[in-house]
């Protein structure tokens, strides 16, 4: 790398915005170049400068109650009761005209999780959709299995490198749960492992990958069009199961899943 | 649509898009360089942001605002021939480009005048900066957008909007030193 190539990347890496390859390069000519490296601690230290004049101005509160009193009034029913007892928005202006930036800062603060709560929800809903939609998809003629076979060892490897992950598989048939094969799938715009079991002539479907909006622990669980939905989030990876099969069933299907994933204890 | 529906909407709007106010705001003041306008824009801002909310797909809030209000600030100063908006500078980017090797500063004692440098001058030095210089700083340095958030509010790509922070920097960090210069 030379000084003129380095020019605009030393900003990038200023920003935290180069990949761990090309950083490397910049920072290997800061080694070797006074010039550059001397700029580059300039630019540095301005970039220092502006965060610590802080010149993020707070908008004035006649600025803020304007916008507020040009929005439609929030609904006075359930949902909303919290709104109403709870509106961060009213509560800062009622209670924190003296300490105005701190009822800002908090007010931010706790809408950005009501806003986090409802987008997640959205998020949630949707892949819920498509999951289903996935399912139904898997069970046209030739759709359901790209590797078909019942054991575990031939199922795992074929998934290496074609995914970033490596979904854990569960052979489950001697718990009633037959592990009939794998797929790639297509959810959320994001290709995902699909890990194919079935009890008595139903399908279950066991959808993984890293983030597929999956959110708790615990198991949470969806029924939509008449089918099951459970979903969780594990050792960072996210699944989705969804099967024809009674709720009874698919929760069965989870409980001996779950222990299974568990890594296995390091050995003494 | 119910009344109710329009309410519930509002609120989403509301607990979604008034966050972001200050981050709003403070676009508006050093697009419009006048604190009036400024108001006016934002206030604006959030009557469109309102008005389009339905096909707002997420999952970012603050770029989607800003994108908006950089619209109206845009169309805003277009309408009034009067007051242009000083567009593309040709002197100033020449004289802001690099710094003459005479006026290279040793590292330690810049980085020293940087940290002396006081709140009001940066603020009067990054106000300073033409457009659409002056944005990328605003959005990058104070506004504190990746750069992907950046080229899509601008409308620019990626390698667009390095360039001109590379640029707006080299202007400041100039401007800086012959500030600091005629001061001391």
């Amino acid at each position: 790398m030379n000084c003129s190539e380095a020019e605009v990347l030393i900003h990038a890496l200023l920003d935290g915005e180069l990949d761990a390859g090309h950083a490397r390069d910049v920072e290997a000519h800061l080694a070797t170049c006074p010039a550059c490296s001397a700029k580059f601690a300039a630019l540095r230290a301005m970039r220092q400068a502006i965060v610590a004049a802080e010149l993020k101005d707070s908008a004035p509160a006649h600025l803020r109650a304007r916008i507020e009193a040009a929005l439609p009034a929030p609904p006075a029913r359930a949902p909303a009761a919290a709104a109403a007892g709870y509106n961060p928005w009213r509560f800062n202006r009622r209670f924190f005209v003296g300490g105005f930036a701190l009822g800002t800062a908090l007010s931010g603060a706790i809408a950005a999780t009501l806003v986090l709560g409802v987008l997640r929800d959205d998020q949630q809903q949707r892949i819920t959709g498509e999951v289903v939609s996935a399912h139904l998809r898997s069970l046209q003629p030739g759709h359901l299995t790209d590797v078909e076979t019942s054991d575990q060892h031939t199922v795992k490897p074929w998934f290496n490198g074609k995914l970033d992950v490596a979904p854990p598989v569960i052979d489950l048939t001697a718990q009633g749960f037959t592990l009939i094969g794998g797929r790639l799938d297509d959810i959320n715009g994001e290709t995902v492992a699909a890990i194919v079991y079935r009890r008595r002539n139903h399908v279950i479907n066991l959808f993984v990958a890293e983030s597929l909006g999956a959110k708790h622990q615990d198991t949470a669980a969806e029924t939509r069009h008449g089918f099951n939905v459970r979903h969780w989030t594990e050792g960072g990876l996210d699944f989705w199961a969804v099967s024809d099969i009674n709720a009874d069933e698919l929760d069965e299907f989870c409980r001996k899943l779950r222990p299974a994933l568990q890594p296995p204890p390091p050995r003494s | 649509m119910s009344a109710d529906g329009d309410a519930e909407r509002a609120r989403r709007f509301r607990e979604a898009a008034l966050p972001h106010l200050d981050d709003v705001y403070t676009l508006a003041r050093y697009l419009t360089r006048n604190a009036a306008d400024a108001e006016d824009a934002v206030q604006e801002c959030y009557l469109r942001a309102l008005r389009h909310f339905d096909s707002y797909r997420g999952p970012a809030m603050k770029p989607w605002l800003l994108a908006i209000l950089r619209n109206v600030c845009k169309v805003e100063f277009a309408r009034r021939t009067s007051q242009p908006m000083p567009a593309e500078p040709k002197e100033d980017e020449q004289a802001a480009d690099e710094l003459q090797p005479w006026q290279e500063p040793q590292l330690s004692p810049e980085a020293e005048l940087l940290r002396r440098c006081d709140g009001e001058t940066i603020r009067r030095l990054v106000a300073a900066l033409p457009e659409p210089f002056r944005e990328a700083v605003v959005l990058r340095d104070i506004n504190d957008l990746s750069y992907r958030d950046i080229a899509e509010v601008v409308g620019v790509p990626v390698g667009t909007v390095m360039s001109r922070l590379a640029r707006a920097r080299s202007m400041l960090r100039a401007r800086w030193n012959v500030e600091e210069g005629s001061a001391t």
